[in-house]
């Protein structure tokens, strides 16, 4: 699956994009948050208070409670700060 | 005929005139035209710019489902939103938000619910470049944006 970064959560990670295979017991995008954040420094940093963390999902918002399914694209981006 | 909102994100700079003249040209029932522009804002001479940055896809995907939502529940004749990415220097456009309607209310309350949903639903992202050069940050959402979407709380169609 592809996951892809925005804004600081893309600097702190230091990376824009990328696949990751992710354990079968990842099932929510909670749990892919609380995964990723123990996969080294840089997403512990990016991660610290995953509650912050906005997450869409093939492009489309989504809840920290919702399932991944078989998503292809999630993202991973602080509040918006457009207009 | 359904309206087709024209949604635009770009680098270039946008023409208020020429964007009122594509939208209302050959629609005779229009009667009112609001745009709203929002500006690069330099508080006390410390920003050199904004660096803007956009999640492409969805940034046009969420600003469709917003617009749409606008022309649902006002009966508009246009909508136009067009949002400028990358380097922007204070007193530069950063966002256009057009809408017409036979009458002004609709055209009114129609940019101001386009507005308030792009704030915090549209994926855009502003860093602060210091008058030094250096990175200023990321700009923090504000909570009064979130607080701003509440008077429309009837949308059902726009994703919390």
């Amino acid at each position: 699956m592809k996951l892809v970064y925005f804004a600081w959560v893309r600097e702190r990670i230091g990376l824009s994009e990328e696949e990751v295979a992710l354990p079968a017991s990842v099932s929510s995008v909670r749990d892919l948050l609380l995964w990723l954040k123990t996969r080294g420094e840089t997403y512990e940093h990016a991660l610290q208070y995953p509650e912050v963390i906005r997450v869409a999902i093939d492009q489309e918002h989504a809840e920290h409670g919702d399932l991944i399914g078989d998503a292809r694209e999630i993202a991973l981006f602080p509040p918006m700060t457009g207009g | 005929m359904s309206v087709q909102p024209v949604i635009r994100v770009q680098r270039a700079d946008f023409d208020i005139a020429r964007e009122i003249e594509i939208a209302t040209s050959g629609r005779p029932e229009i009667g009112a035209v609001v745009t709203f522009s929002g500006l690069c804002r330099d508080d006390g001479g410390t920003l050199a710019a904004l660096e803007l940055e956009h999640y492409p896809g969805m940034a046009e995907r969420a600003i469709g489902d917003i617009a749409r939502e606008a022309l649902q529940r006002w009966p508009l004749n246009a909508v136009t939103v067009i949002h400028r990415v990358g380097r922007i220097a204070p007193g530069e456009n950063i966002v256009l938000v057009l809408a017409a309607s036979p009458h002004r209310q609709a055209a009114f309350d129609g940019a101001a619910f386009l507005m308030d949903f792009l704030k915090s639903k549209a994926p855009f992202w502003k860093k602060l470049i210091a008058a030094d050069g250096s990175d200023g940050g990321w700009v923090d959402a504000k909570e009064s944006d979130d607080k701003a979407l509440q008077r429309w709380s009837a949308s059902e169609g726009i994703k919390r």
